[in-house]
């Protein structure tokens, strides 16, 4: 069964209240259609996991600005003031997450675990409600996974497996992200045929990837 | 000089050659126009990337630093995902960061990620960055802009990071933290010490100045 999917295609496979993840760093790697696509398919009530909510016109921030979002899992929403504003407000409900904390949780989410440990947080307001224990006279907090129904990805090349390459800074959480989800859909500027890509440049197997969207389509 | 100018030419002079550095957004970005002769840093961009640069012709579009704005990548550098990036990070494999600052105290507890009902912008980075790099040099300029000291007995806004930071440069002194407290290191060109008695909470250790 072939992975490529129109973007009406797309539409159908997002419902109301589902978590969501999607790639991206201030909207670097995150994909615009697959965002456009959530957004067409006018579901709401989402838990969204993402590094940042980026600007109101960038990556995720239209899923905020459009009231989509009823529960953000981010490291960084001073960039989008309309974050701060619902959350202020009482509309979207914020974990907020030190961001190399997030991509641990994803990994461990993606990766079969039952969490790590991490030393980040401690004496902080982010221990609060978490276990806390020490190993070898040092303390660490034990992070649980994170894992969502859908990954929204961003490569910049597949070929028709799914295989993905990604491009300079775009990469950040797409990686761990492929793996942390029960439907992975990726959007990329290029698909190529099987055997196209070197197995050296693979960053993210296609075993991982059911859906591949070509940007503009 | 303006005092950040001030401040980053004297944090460029805790910078040894071949450190790997993590440079935050704002003042510290304009150290490295102060580096001594012979003086390279390689620069971590912790969104993905060792090698982080100026931009080299036209701006690519995937291809930013930390604050989102485009970037370069110098040669002998190298892209990796998040997850690889705090690797580093927590890992002890940056050499020092540089990160500016709402409130220190004596005990090196740091704040500069949130304002309760003001500003909450999120902690990115900063609280991975302060737990695993090696060196944590907080750069600020000495007094709020009220003129309320920003070195305190102890922090009052939530913390990024407890007993983490080394090193405090601002416009009018040098602390480095010791486990008996804060120590005055240096005076900036021109300042005396009874300006940094009146604007500092803090109490401090004054070896014999240079």
């Amino acid at each position: 069964m072939s992975k490529i999917t129109s973007y009406d295609e797309l539409i159908p496979m997002f419902k109301n209240g589902m978590t969501v993840m999607s790639g991206g760093f201030m909207g670097v790697g995150t994909s615009e259609v697959l965002v456009s696509a959530l957004l067409e398919s006018n579901v709401e009530g989402l838990t969204l996991i993402a590094s940042d909510t980026a600007t109101e016109d960038k990556g995720v921030g239209p899923l905020i600005v459009n009231k989509r979002v009823k529960k953000l899992i981010a490291s960084h929403i001073g960039t989008n003031p309309e974050t701060g504003r619902q959350m202020i407000q009482g509309e979207l409900e914020v974990e907020l997450v030190p961001q190399g904390t997030l991509a641990e949780r994803v990994r461990a989410g993606g990766s079969g675990l039952g969490g790590i440990l991490t030393p980040t947080g401690v004496g902080t307001v982010v221990e609060e409600g978490k276990k806390k224990m020490e190993v070898d006279g040092r303390e660490f907090l034990l992070e649980k996974p994170l894992r969502a129904e859908v990954a929204l990805i961003k490569a910049k090349k597949a070929d028709k497996f799914g295989n993905l390459v990604y491009n300079q800074s775009a990469r950040n959480f797409n990686p761990m992200m492929a793996l942390a989800a029960d439907l992975v859909i990726a959007e990329v500027d290029e698909i190529v045929e099987i055997g196209e890509i070197d197995p050296h440049e693979v960053a993210t197997t296609g075993i991982v990837v059911d859906k591949i969207v070509v940007g503009g389509q | 000089m303006t005092a950040k100018e001030i401040i980053a030419a004297r944090a460029a002079k805790e910078m040894n050659d071949g450190d790997v550095v993590n440079l935050g957004i704002g003042l510290p970005t304009l150290i490295p126009n102060y580096l001594r002769e012979g003086v390279n840093v390689i620069l971590q961009s912790e969104n993905g990337f060792i090698g982080l640069g100026p931009v080299k012709g036209e701006p690519q579009g995937e291809l930013v630093n930390a604050g989102g704005q485009p970037a370069g990548i110098n040669p002998g550098g190298a892209f990796f995902d998040s997850s690889f990036s705090f690797q580093l990070i927590r890992g002890g494999h940056v050499d020092v960061t540089v990160l500016g600052g709402l409130e220190v105290d004596q005990y090196g507890n740091l704040a500069n990620w949130m304002i309760p009902g003001k500003m909450v912008p999120g902690m990115g980075g900063a609280m991975d960055l302060v737990t695993g790099a090696k060196n944590v040099i907080v750069t600020m300029e000495h007094c709020s802009k009220k003129g309320a000291p920003k070195i305190l007995e102890e922090c009052r806004l939530p913390l990024t990071g407890k007993g983490v930071v080394d090193v405090i440069i601002t416009e009018l002194a040098v602390f480095t933290v010791t486990e008996d407290g804060l120590v005055l290191e240096e005076l900036q060109e021109g300042v005396d010490l009874q300006t940094v008695i009146d604007r500092t909470e803090a109490n401090f250790r004054i070896p014999e100045l240079a």
